[in-house]
């Protein structure tokens, strides 16, 4: 079987249409909401730059979530997911374009002086503040600058050494013991400082300078482990979307109902990892009920005489990433039903990006928040380019690693 | 809780591998098989012997439904009508606080429950007996037991099992229940004598 994949014309059509839309959404805003405006004077160019900002970091990170997949299963010494594996490797090669838009977008908020959107970038305020004044180094632009740079460059280059290790072996020709030993080990070592990239980067200071900043008296132990198991729940839901989609098209050979189920697992579990760190942050803030930690929920669900803006989606927000996820795929037929899954994978990817939204907008836009036309347009931008990088690199490489030394293992895999 | 005495063939087997074909042989000549036992768990073996699916995981969910609704309806009646105390000026349905507790008895309840459950499917519990078709079948004999009815002619299943690659075969009257008991009182229950050895 040919395992090289032409992208139909439906897919392109909506690569681009997709694309063009969000394009539209943007320059609707350039042109509507003055984004250029000084900070304070409009309520739009607030809601440009903060729809901006939770749309280019959330699917940034969901995407670099497939290559931590990647490094994970490597780590872990698996096998099962070698049939599948050049799915997140696509996926994670759309890093370095949505890299370059975050923080495009991040210095245009940063260097423009948003102090709508990051209120520590005001100079003034954080002197006459002694708990910013205190913060005044690590939130402080340049180190925000030097750090984000940094980070996604970090995210590129090794996503990328993984990816070309892998696509090394299609020209090598099946690999004999040692060649292969020595070939896992070196995969492993670069899985590794992965990995430890990602935990200085994602699950710690990326999600506090990034977003938890946007409240800067706030803090929380659990935000950036919270913001990781969001995005690595919806980075799994993408490949499983991916990996239905190329099944349906004939691609895909040895992937079956037994890796979908594998997936399914991880889409079941993080749900609830992530259901559990939102508790505990939750719980210990309600039940110390210190006015400094409070101030963040009540900002969304209110209090108990006045309902919060956001009490509907906070809650909603639940229900979509907690109950439906752990009640639907709890079932073991559940997460061997294609059609279940593919919808399973879009509802928990559109929850995590409103989990997104509740945790940018209560801070940036208070009570003046819209979900409207904008808000639903510009990540259309964001899902055409995933779709655009990823096929890009799905019909430009061989879409099973068929001389990974683990591919045995994996074709014959049973749960 | 005793099945009835039925007469059995039982075939011994050395090896997996003889074991699968002789399963899958004795299935196609339309023979039942009663169980089959084994030192060590083998995959792939219940779905060759023709298992249904386990129904345990359901059995757990309606233990764990049972554990959240037992938490949230005792701890609420408890807090808000029994004995409502003030805790730190918080709400008597004060319900994160109650999340913990409803967490650990849904886990608690699901988990015991399965357990018990799983014995009993299994006929497992203290100070209770089970036949044993073959002291080895603990150790390293693969041991298939056919159930027997009237019209089964069981020198032909012998036959049948030696065939397969058995490496001993035999007949035996046992009982198919669990009982409270000794071993050795249960002997006298057969008409004939019983092949251990």
């Amino acid at each position: 079987m040919n395992h090289q994949f032409e992208l139909p014309g439906s897919y392109k059509k909506w690569t681009y249409g997709l694309i063009v839309a969000g394009v539209v959404a943007l320059l609707y805003g350039f042109i509507a909401f003055h984004p250029f405006a000084s900070p304070g004077h409009e309520v739009s160019s607030t809601r440009f730059w903060a729809v901006l900002l939770q749309n280019s970091v959330y699917w940034l990170l969901v995407v670099n979530a497939s290559m931590f997949f990647i490094c994970v299963t490597t780590m872990a010494m698996g096998g099962w997911q070698v049939a599948l594996r050049r799915v997140p490797e696509a996926i994670s090669s759309v890093v370095p374009i949505l890299g370059v838009i975050t923080f495009v977008v991040l210095m245009a908020i940063v260097w423009g002086g948003r102090t709508d959107i990051y209120p520590w970038l005001d100079k003034a305020a954080v002197a006459n503040d002694h708990i910013l004044f205190g913060k005044r180094k690590f939130l402080s632009p340049e180190f925000f600058t030097i750090w984000s740079g940094i980070t996604i460059f970090l995210w590129w280059l090794l996503g990328k050494k993984m990816r070309s290790l892998s696509l090394k072996t299609d020209e090598q020709g099946t690999m004999d013991y040692e060649t292969g030993k020595k070939w896992v080990w070196n995969n492993t070592v670069f899985a590794s400082l992965f990995a430890v990239v990602f935990t200085l980067t994602v699950a710690s200071t990326i999600p506090w300078i990034w977003l938890m900043s946007l409240d800067p008296h706030w803090y929380s132990t659990m935000y950036s482990w919270y913001t990781f198991a969001s995005t690595f729940v919806a980075g799994v839901s993408l490949i499983a979307l991916f990996i239905i989609y190329l099944k349906n098209k004939g691609q895909l050979e040895y992937v079956t109902d037994e890796h979908l189920h594998d997936i399914g697992k991880f889409m079941f579990a993080f749900s609830v990892f992530w259901t559990y760190l939102w508790f505990s942050q939750y719980m210990l803030i309600w039940y110390s009920n210190q006015p400094e930690e409070t101030k963040y929920f009540i900002q969304r669900i209110g209090t108990a005489t006045k309902a919060g803006p956001f009490s509907t989606i906070f809650f909603v927000n639940l229900i979509i990433n907690f109950l439906c996820p752990l009640l639907i795929l709890m079932k073991r037929g559940a997460k061997r039903n294609w059609t279940l899954m593919t919808v399973m994978a879009g509802l928990i990817i559109f929850g995590h990006w409103l989990d997104f939204y509740q945790m940018v907008m209560p801070g940036t836009m208070h009570d003046k928040a819209e979900l409207g036309l904008f808000e639903f347009g510009v990540p259309c931008l964001f899902i055409g380019l995933i779709m655009w990088g990823a096929g890009r690199y799905i019909s430009g490489h061989s879409l099973l690693a068929k001389n990974h030394p683990f591919l045995k293992e994996s074709m014959i895999h049973h749960t | 809780m005793a099945g009835g005495i039925k007469k059995f063939v039982v075939g011994c087997f050395d090896d997996e591998k003889v074991l699968f074909p002789a399963v899958k042989n004795v299935r196609k000549a339309g023979y039942k098989i009663h169980d089959v036992y084994t030192p060590f768990p083998v995959h792939g073996l219940d779905h060759a012997i023709g298992m249904r699916e386990t129904s345990i995981h359901t059995a757990g969910f309606i233990y764990a439904i049972t554990g959240t609704t037992t938490a949230l309806t005792s701890i609420s009646w408890i807090f808000t009508k029994d004995w409502p105390l003030n805790i730190g000026g918080k709400p008597h349905f004060a319900l994160p606080a109650w999340i913990p507790i409803t967490f650990e008895l849904t886990v608690l309840f699901s988990a015991i429950g399965m357990v018990l459950t799983f014995c009993y499917l299994c006929q497992m519990a203290p100070f209770v007996k089970k036949h044993h078709f073959h002291p080895r079948a603990t150790d390293d004999l693969f041991v298939m037991a056919i159930e027997c009815t009237d019209k089964t002619n069981d020198a032909e299943v012998q036959a049948f099992l030696t065939q397969a690659g058995a490496s001993e075969v035999n007949v035996q009257h046992a009982e198919t229940g669990w009982w409270i008991g000794r071993y050795d009182r249960e002997q006298k229950l057969y008409k004939e004598p019983k092949a251990i050895n």
